[in-house]
């Protein structure tokens, strides 16, 4: 048995309940055990303060906004690939939750701002690359919304996904080009120890798995919801041929 | 080919708005602008390689919708899809024939709206140049979002919505060329840039625009 | 010339047409017949080449193929002779004044040819849409309702054309229509190819 199988809508629903579930509970757990660390037992930034608490909200939310645009383009090539429907619908599930995750990361990051930088909004590249972001979610979403037909709405989304990746990141360049910026470097990277101090690092990469599994529950949940109304209207319309 | 070149650019003429309405609309913005923001000669001056291009970005964006829908709607495509033209080489002079119409009066035009708002004198060979550049790529692009939008019963908003995030590099580094220019700074780096995507896009959106084109023609 | 075999055809993701074979001969017409809703659309389609077939063969010469329908992809602001000598300059058309003369006689389109297309009646407008087959050289055509809004005189010119000079040459046609175009010609009744309920192949089979 392939792995391609799992696809399938019937099986999908299938496997995907009880790995919902519990992907749900992990997350409100990491959440929870992550975000109370995170806020309550960690010590104060010798520069920044309290405020630098909330980056335990910002920076997972940056990196599923971006996540959810990459798993987006991942389910679009595999329904141009392989033409298996649980993917196209996965990849229109998690448009919401990538636009929400861009929406919370553009809010905390204002949040935050305003006391480091003394404004809640600058032209920073790293800003402007997630309002833009946003945009590119807006218009996916949209685009899905304006076709009726599934297939059709299937492969203009996955082209538009596609085209819209490589331009993203050509904005992402471009931005950069455009304003040297005001936003600190990459918090995170292999050699944690020149940027995040290990008291903070811990509690954050519970917070990221947190988010992470609180996006894949959310897109199961959604595709789930999505895999019922099209075979909803796949039995009116056989419905209505009978 | 070129005989949908040449039909396209005669019902442009023809059938009215095809040369005339987005420059039209080009001059109206820029004459809009100093009325909205005031008439110091400083600040028009340090704004205008910004208001130019924008300006000539919505004026490109103005008639991307009648690219493919009249050729939808009486049936023309669907037949020019059973022609022996490839669906590549129409996405092609489409976007060929949209800049013919929009981009090269509008870079034409460019030099002459820059003197109302003020434009340094060192700006105006940038200005043209990025222009000149950079138009060819709002047009294929324009053509891409057009085609995606095609089938639609109201495709127009949405076709700006879809378009205007891609539209966002060629803004970028085509009014930064010009502000470089203006400052006495090199511009060449964002000339370079701009010339890239534009090259980029000539060569590959076609492909992506073809492929669109038969999907929604199914 | 038109060799089709086990062809399934899909509407909007639905099966609608199944295991549909036959075969036309060059100089051979074959009329389409079947209840409004049947496919008959659906199939002159997946026949040009628009959309894609289920299952089954399609074969002809390469780039023989034209399709027509109601939409005639007429400009309104060109003149009879600019959007007859387009159509003829896109298929690579040598020799077009000669051709575009005998297509604007054979349709009685030679006192309209100056005559803007948006200001044609629909009768005279479907008149230029046919001639339009008569510049491309195609011979293989797919024709979907020709005859709509054409009175009987028109329609004779249509047969006329398609008999004396279409078929003669060689060339043969796909029609699907309501009336005696006075035709000697083979008739497939699409009835008992619709698709039965359970058909499989549609875009919603994975969720059912």
């Amino acid at each position: 048995m392939s792995i391609w199988e799992y696809a399938n809508p019937t099986k999908f629903m299938g496997w995907t309940a009880p790995v919902m579930r519990a992907a749900f509970w992990l997350a409100g757990l990491c959440l929870a055990v992550g975000l109370i660390w995170g806020f309550f037992f960690t010590p104060d930034d010798f520069r920044q303060g309290s405020t630098v608490k909330i980056i335990y909200l910002h920076v997972p939310a940056a990196l599923m906004a971006i996540n959810a645009w990459i798993m987006m383009l991942a389910a679009s090539l595999i329904w141009v690939v392989r033409r298996h429907h649980v993917s196209a619908l996965a990849a229109r599930a998690a448009a919401p939750v990538g636009l929400v995750m861009t929406l919370i990361a553009l809010f905390t990051g204002g949040i935050w701002g305003q006391p480091m930088w003394g404004t809640y909004w600058a032209w920073d590249p790293r800003l402007t690359s997630f309002l833009i972001l946003f945009l590119f979610y807006l218009g996916y979403i949209a685009l899905w919304e304006a076709i009726e037909d599934p297939d059709t709405a299937a492969d203009l989304t996955s082209v538009l996904c596609m085209i819209g990746s490589v331009f993203a990141i050509l904005s992402r360049y471009a931005v950069n080009f455009w304003n040297q910026g005001l936003h600190q470097g990459a918090s995170l990277s292999l050699d944690k120890e020149e940027n995040v101090a290990d008291v903070f690092w811990i509690p954050l990469l519970v917070c990221i798995s947190g988010f992470v599994l609180l996006f894949i529950a959310l897109v199961l949940m959604r595709t789930r919801t999505e895999i019922r109304a099209r075979r909803m209207r796949a039995l009116q319309a056989r419905a209505q041929r009978a | 080919m070129i005989a949908l070149l040449l039909r396209d650019l005669r019902l442009a003429v023809r059938a009215g708005g095809g040369f005339g309405l987005g420059l039209a609309f080009f001059l109206i913005v820029v004459v809009l602008v100093p009325f909205g923001v005031g008439p110091e000669t400083e600040l028009l001056s340090r704004i205008a390689p910004g208001i130019l291009w924008v300006a000539s970005l919505l004026a490109a964006l103005l008639s991307l919708d009648r690219i493919f829908a009249l050729d939808f709607e009486d049936g023309s495509l669907a037949l020019l899809a059973t022609s022996p033209l490839p669906m590549e080489g129409v996405a092609l002079i489409k976007a060929t024939a949209h800049w013919i119409t929009t981009g090269l009066p509008l870079t034409i035009a460019a030099p002459i709206l820059g003197f109302l708002l003020s434009l340094a004198p060192e700006a105006y060979v940038y200005l043209l140049v990025s222009l000149l550049l950079g138009t060819p790529a709002l047009s294929m692009i324009g053509t891409f979002g057009a085609a995606l939008t095609v089938g639609l019963r109201r495709g127009g908003l949405l076709l700006s919505l879809l378009v205007l995030p891609l539209y966002v590099p060629t803004l970028i580094f085509g009014a930064e060329a010009v502000r470089r220019g203006a400052d006495g700074l090199d511009p060449t780096g964002a000339l370079m840039l701009l010339g890239g995507i534009t090259a980029g896009t000539v060569a590959l959106l076609p492909f992506a625009t073809a492929a669109v084109l038969r999907i929604n023609l199914r | 010339m038109l060799r089709v075999t086990g062809l399934s055809c899909v509407r909007g993701g639905v099966p609608v047409l199944s295991d549909i074979s036959f075969v036309v001969a060059p100089g051979e017409v074959l009329i389409l017949r079947g209840p409004n809703g049947i496919g008959k659309t659906t199939l002159l389609r997946t026949l040009a080449g628009l959309q894609p077939a289920l299952s089954g063969e399609i074969g002809h010469p390469e780039d023989q193929g034209a399709y027509t329908s109601h939409a005639d992809g007429i400009k309104a602001a060109l003149t009879v002779t600019e959007n007859l000598s387009f159509w003829a300059d896109v298929h690579g058309v040598t020799r077009v004044s000669s051709i575009l003369q005998e297509a604007l006689l054979a349709f009685d389109l030679a006192d309209l040819r100056d005559r803007l297309g948006g200001t044609l009646s629909a009768g005279q407008k479907r008149r230029l849409g046919l001639a339009r087959l008569a510049v491309i050289g195609r011979k293989v055509l797919f024709l979907d309702e020709p005859t709509v809004s054409l009175d009987r005189f028109s329609v004779k010119l249509f047969a006329d054309w398609l008999r004396d000079q279409h078929l003669a040459q060689g060339g043969c046609a796909v029609i699907a229509t309501h009336i005696d175009l006075g035709l000697e010609a083979p008739e497939l009744d699409l009835t008992p190819f619709k698709s039965a309920l359970d058909a499989s192949g549609g875009s919603d089979e994975a969720f059912l």
